[in-house]
């Protein structure tokens, strides 16, 4: 079985979000997964280094965040970490709640969720790491492969 | 590519074509600048066009969440125009779907209004 594995560290900033937001789309389209889950896949990437960047390191200039992207199998397993003050994942409120459904903000978690196979969150110290788990169905695998 | 909005008027209605990707940062700036002074003018019937937004992020979808709010808080109406398959899917996942008028046309769109 081959593991392959990449991992970037960053500045908190926008550009970051946008470069791991490119660097997910390469891996994922590499690893077989198709248009619209690749699109799906760099949208979880997205909004999880948002996460980071603004909701955990407040775009501090000292904090770095991590990004690792790992294909093992037929799993895509992608790792973002920060040095913020930790998230307390249960006590994200739902957006799909009436009272909640026209707040500006409190979807990333969502989205993320709604576009993985498996999330995972783990309190560091200091910070919170978010494993994102996308598998790579049948047909994509056999696209892969038909194309190697 | 980053966001662009133009705005031009049809029938008492300020139409805003929006044109690539409404994230966070400047392109959720530049929707919400473009939502305030469209109101700062006095015009409260705003439809906004999606037609050529390549991409939303969660930002962007709060900043039209909040467009939206705010111009029914000052009495207006904002609806939305031509949403690509993306954007419907990413409303219709958030339950936003039956909070925004969509519409397919533009001609039906201003007619909506009246």
């Amino acid at each position: 079985m081959t593991v392959q594995r990449v991992s970037y560290t960053l500045d908190s900033s926008l550009d970051s979000v946008n470069k791991a937001e490119e660097e997910a789309t390469k891996v994922a389209t590499r690893a077989g997964f198709d248009e619209d889950e690749t699109g799906r896949i760099s949208m979880a990437v997205r909004e999880a280094m948002v996460n980071a960047v603004l909701h955990g390191n407040h775009y501090d200039p000292n904090k770095r965040v991590s990004i690792s992207f790992e294909m093992t199998g037929n799993e895509l397993v992608i790792t973002v970490q920060d040095q913020g003050a930790g998230l307390d994942v249960d006590n994200v409120a739902d957006p799909l709640a009436p009272e909640n459904l026209l707040k500006q903000s409190g979807r990333g978690i969502f989205l993320i969720r709604a576009f993985m196979d498996e999330v995972r969150f783990r309190k560091l110290e200091p910070g919170t790491e978010i494993t994102l788990i996308k598998r790579v169905h049948a047909a994509a695998s056999d696209h892969k492969e038909a194309s190697q | 590519m980053t966001m662009k909005a133009s705005t031009r008027q049809v029938d008492g209605i300020t139409i805003v074509d929006l044109s690539g990707r409404i994230t966070l940062g400047e392109g959720s700036v530049v929707l919400r600048d473009t939502i305030r002074d469209v109101v700062g003018q006095g015009h409260k019937k705003i439809l906004l066009n999606l037609g050529d937004v390549t991409y939303i992020d969660s930002s962007g979808i709060g900043e039209l969440v909040s467009g939206f709010t705010s111009v029914r808080n000052q009495g207006g109406e904002l609806k939305l125009l031509n949403l690509t398959k993306k954007v419907h899917d990413l409303l219709q996942i958030t339950k936003l779907y039956t909070v925004f008028d969509i519409k397919d046309d533009e001609a039906s769109a201003i007619a909506a209004f009246k």
